[in-house]
């Protein structure tokens, strides 16, 4: 059934030549390089060159959890682990150490953590952080036996019989909106490439669509924004799938800015703009006031490529249910909520921090609403902002997505630091966010499709493994199923 | 409507190396020499920047570090780390953290919102203001042409007298409603934080007279700033004695702590034409003083917080004392004729839209004016032990620079907020709870099922 089953990961290291463990060794002059500690480790970081022994894959060390530890077992007592500092400079609240490094586990070897990481929750004390699966200890022998290929990770798009293209996404992610411009070529061909691996989808973002990407036409979800950057006839008629995107959470009620520096001869070319000046992405759409003004969009679209699947892209305000219901009346596919703590480009910090509510809260009233008025089963919901890892895709799908976006997360495959800094100078110092030609040059386009492939690879295996102690044979079946979880701050509580 | 009004920053740099969270440390021994040194390829320049051998380069370099952990992972012998500045951790006092004052330093070095890549960074929610998240809209706007336009967002507000009728008697009796508009629901106030010095002072007026706010301050402040300040300053009042013999201000100030009916009686009978504001500190029965106040005859009401922005002698919120007046003063039926002024906790853009959210019509900025000076916060000045910013030597035209910068990035702040919600003027946001969403109701409304655990189940752990 799923095709990711029938990928085999390939390993891709880091590109630079210090990968940032979690864990890292010293070794005292007293070192005889009697080479027990390589002996001992099953994980292969100590390695034995040239008669002396060199610690060579630090990052798969599982610390505290390893059974028998090799400077435990050093005869001379020369090994010594620590807590890397540079890890702990590593991220924030919401992407700490751990789960950044472990993500990078992921990208570079399509397997989850096998330990001393913590790869499940963040510690921004609320939201997904605070939330918890629980298993019935009984359920789970009676799908144990199930074959990984026999769980179903798959998610319809279009649940409307309406002629249109009857999309299916084979995992339950697809790429968020990336423009050419703010992230780099190699970048965003990178993603899609993955997408089309993985038989899922991955937005173009508002910048256009580059030649480069048509190979994955079919996989392409291509995006109207109120800018109209790049919107040809040409490029809707071309892919199966396309969203508006009427805000973005990371910056709702505001439009996009693309600084003057990003605006290079070739993006200018792909934007039909002039070189050096900043772009604006103005809010709202200028021709869109109301319900009818949106359906008369959908329209307008679907008399250019009549069995195109759409999108509706909306951030989370107050009122999010009612946008959500205004959408599937306007005969839109998919409604996309993103919530107000992801994004990926420059936004103001008073937006990502204060303005809409966090997707935690969003997806369940939004699932509430519909099921209440009966189209739930008609649309699909996909959520995003702020889905760090498999385990936060799985609660949000138990609070009611279908499916979710990710843009954050394929980032830090891509090594991706968190710095912050996006949007100064050249761009990104690490080659991911930027359109300076050296920098691009960091990433290659076959590095990053493996290490995007390799981190969904292992998001599945979570996923499945999930699904296995839940008792349940598809993602279908976890949609809105918040019996599931708990909330560990709401434990103390008893509600009347 | 009023002319768009425009707050120009200009660039006022620190004077001191501001403290960062983390700097790099980089060893020299074991050092190759490679004939490139990954340092000098630092996509920031860094190294450059700062005139240092690469080579001989071996101590840390603060701000400067974007952290993007390039020299780090590229040097063949991994003599360059991170470690973080136990400084920096140590600085502030809440709502003054560390990160906090970092923002404040760098909106008053350039004038500019703070802006960042990748997503929001810090914790799911908070107390006070942070368990507030304010709404959006999907398809109004404010303007035609976006937040900055020519078409703009209205940031003035009221303060004064506000009668819901003139008569024809009381005018004829020379009865008089002193109101006046700010363009910046924002007043400045004296910090309780940091010994303040004449320059400071000189530069804090001239930044309200640039900006068209009022500084509140003592009798004894009043000799320090200009002349010209003084037609922008409200007079806090010690006693009955001060009322004789002020120049010529535009407002005066009494603590509810005093006999206030007597003193705004007198003040009322020397200065009918000038604003007076009672201020009350937030505490067990602040709402019976208001009420009273108003049937006094009293419109401008300065809600006051400690300094973390709580109640004196409980831990409710500002935002829970300013609901209080709000919602009080609404079921009086007189909401509109009174000023609700907020001071204590405020430190940073969002603040001031929440607390008028909550219900206030403006807000006094106190501490953060101090932080913007280079203040830690460390407090050695009420040791009297120096400065390490020497605030009170830095000249009254970089203290003005520096102010106005940081109500300038706080204005298009207020701007973002305004314009996500489609809201073209402030005096609208002003107790309008139905676009905020709070913490308390969504962990309810979304959560309050998922505390069970029943026999046989086991929570995953992480």
């Amino acid at each position: 059934m799923s095709s990711v089953s029938g990928i085999t990961p390939v390993i891709t290291p880091s590109r630079f030549r210090n990968p940032i463990s979690k864990y890292t060794f010293y070794r005292s002059k007293d070192c005889i390089a009697c080479g027990r500690c390589a002996q001992v480790c099953k994980y292969g970081v100590h390695k034995i060159q040239r008669k002396t022994v060199r610690t060579v894959l630090p990052q798969y060390c599982v610390g505290k959890d390893c059974p028998n530890p090799c400077h435990k077992e050093c005869p001379k007592g020369a090994l010594h682990i620590e807590i890397n500092p540079d890890f702990t400079a590593l991220g924030d609240l919401r992407w700490t150490p751990d789960l950044i490094v472990s993500t990078w586990f992921m990208a570079e070897t399509g397997e989850p953590p096998k330990g001393g990481l913590e790869y499940k929750v963040g510690d921004s004390k609320g939201g997904f952080d605070r939330l918890r699966f629980k298993f019935k200890s009984g359920i789970q022998r009676a799908v144990e036996e199930l074959r990984e290929d026999e769980i179903d990770l798959s998610v319809p798009l279009n649940r409307r019989d309406d002629g249109s293209f009857k999309l299916v996404m084979e995992i339950p992610f697809y790429g968020g909106g990336m423009s050419y411009g703010s992230v780099s070529i190699n970048t965003m061909v990178s993603r899609m490439r993955a997408a089309k691996i993985l038989g899922t989808f991955c937005s173009t973002g508002e910048g256009g669509y580059p030649e480069e990407i048509k190979p994955y036409d079919d996989h392409v979800i291509t995006q109207v924004a109120t800018g109209l950057f790049g919107v040809r006839e040409e490029t809707i008629k071309r892919v199966r799938f396309m969203e508006f995107k009427y805000a973005q959470g990371a910056k709702p009620g505001l439009g996009g800015h693309l600084l003057g520096d990003k605006v290079t001869e070739s993006v200018a070319r792909m934007r039909e703009a002039v070189p050096g000046f900043p772009l604006f992405s103005p809010f709202p759409f200028h021709s869109v006031y109301s319900v009818e003004d949106h359906k008369k969009h959908v329209d307008w679209i679907k008399s250019i490529n009549p069995k195109i699947v759409v999108a509706v892209k909306v951030s989370t305000p107050v009122d999010v249910d009612m946008v959500a219901i205004g959408s599937y009346y306007a005969g839109a596919h998919v409604v996309h909520l993103d919530g107000s703590y992801g994004g990926t480009g420059a936004a103001p910090d008073i937006a990502k921090k204060n303005i809409a509510m966090p997707i935690e809260y969003a997806v369940p009233k939004v699932h509430r609403y519909l099921v209440n008025e009966g189209v739930r089963d008609r649309i699909t919901i996909i959520a995003s902002g702020g889905i760090r890892t498999a385990h936060d895709a799985a609660k949000i799908i138990a609070l009611g997505a279908d499916g979710v976006c990710i843009g954050t997360a394929d980032l830090v495959a891509l090594e991706c630091v968190r710095c912050r800094n996006c949007e100064s100078g050249r761009g990104c110092a690490r080659g991911i966010a930027t359109t300076d030609p050296e920098l691009t040059g960091l990433i290659s386009v076959d590095w990053g499709t493996q290490r995007i492939v390799n981190m969904y690879v292992a998001w599945c295996k979570i996923l499945k493994d999930i699904l296995k102690k839940l008792g349940m044979k598809s993602i279908k079946e976890l949609v809105g199923q918040k019996d599931c979880l708990v909330h560990l701050d709401h434990m103390e509580t008893n509600y009347k | 409507m009023p002319s768009k009004y425009l707050i120009h920053p200009v660039d006022a740099p620190n004077r001191n190396a501001p403290l960062s969270k983390s700097g790099i440390i980089a060893r020299e021994e074991g050092c190759l020499k490679c004939p490139v040194c990954v340092k000098t390829k630092c996509v920031y320049n860094v190294y450059k920047d700062r005139k240092l051998d690469p080579i001989k380069m071996v101590d840390s370099l603060d701000y400067n570090c974007k952290n993007c952990f390039r020299c780090i992972q590229s040097c063949p012998k991994q003599l360059i780390h991170k470690s973080f500045h136990q400084e920096f951790e140590q600085m502030g006092q809440y709502p003054f953290t560390s990160e906090v004052i970092a923002q404040i330093w760098q909106q008053a070095t350039t004038g500019k919102v703070p802006v960042s890549g990748a997503g929001y960074h810090g914790p799911f929610s908070g107390p006070g203001f942070d368990s507030m998240w304010t709404d959006m809209s999907e398809i109004v706007r404010p303007t035609r042409d976006g937040i900055h336009g020519r078409e703009y967002i209205s940031t003035a507000v009221d303060l004064g007298d506000k009668p819901d009728h003139l008569s024809f008697h009381e005018i004829s009796q020379g009865k008089d409603h002193p109101l006046v508009t700010i363009p910046l629901p924002i007043l400045f106030r004296l910090p309780a934080v940091g010994g303040i010095g004449s320059n400071t002072l000189k530069g804090w007026g001239a930044a309200a007279r640039y900006l068209g706010t009022l500084i509140s301050l003592s009798k004894a402040h009043l000799w320090m700033v200009s002349p010209k300040v003084v037609q922008n300053t409200i007079i806090e009042l010690d006693s009955s004695h001060d009322l004789m013999n002020f120049q010529d201000p535009l407002g005066i100030e009494i603590s509810s702590e005093l006999n206030w009916e007597d003193l705004y009686s007198s003040a009322k009978e020397i200065y009918p034409h000038k604003l007076i504001i009672l201020r009350v500190p937030l505490k067990n029965g602040f709402v019976e003083v208001i009420k009273r106040a108003y049937e006094y005859g009293i419109r401008l009401i300065h809600v006051q917080a400690s300094f973390e922005g709580s109640f004196f002698d409980s831990g409710l919120h500002i935002k829970d004392g300013i609901r209080k007046v709000h919602l009080s003063l609404l079921d009086m039926g007189v909401r509109d004729q009174v000023t609700v002024l907020a001071s204590g906790g405020i430190a940073l853009a969002e603040h001031v839209a929440k607390a008028i959210i909550c219900g206030a019509d403006a807000v006094f900025v106190d501490t953060a004016l101090q932080v913007a000076l280079e203040c830690r916060l460390c407090r050695r000045c009420e040791l009297e032990i120096g400065c390490p910013a020497d605030i009170q030597s830095a000249s009254p035209l970089w203290v003005a620079r520096r102010s106005i910068n940081l109500m300038s990035a706080w204005h298009n702040q207020l701007l973002e907020i305004l314009g996500a919600m489609g809201i073209r003027d402030i005096r609208r946001l002003r107790g309008e709870t139905g676009r905020a969403m709070l913490f308390e109701e969504l962990e309810r409304e979304t959560f309050r099922g998922l505390n069970k655990i029943r026999e046989g189940e086991e929570i995953e752990l992480s």
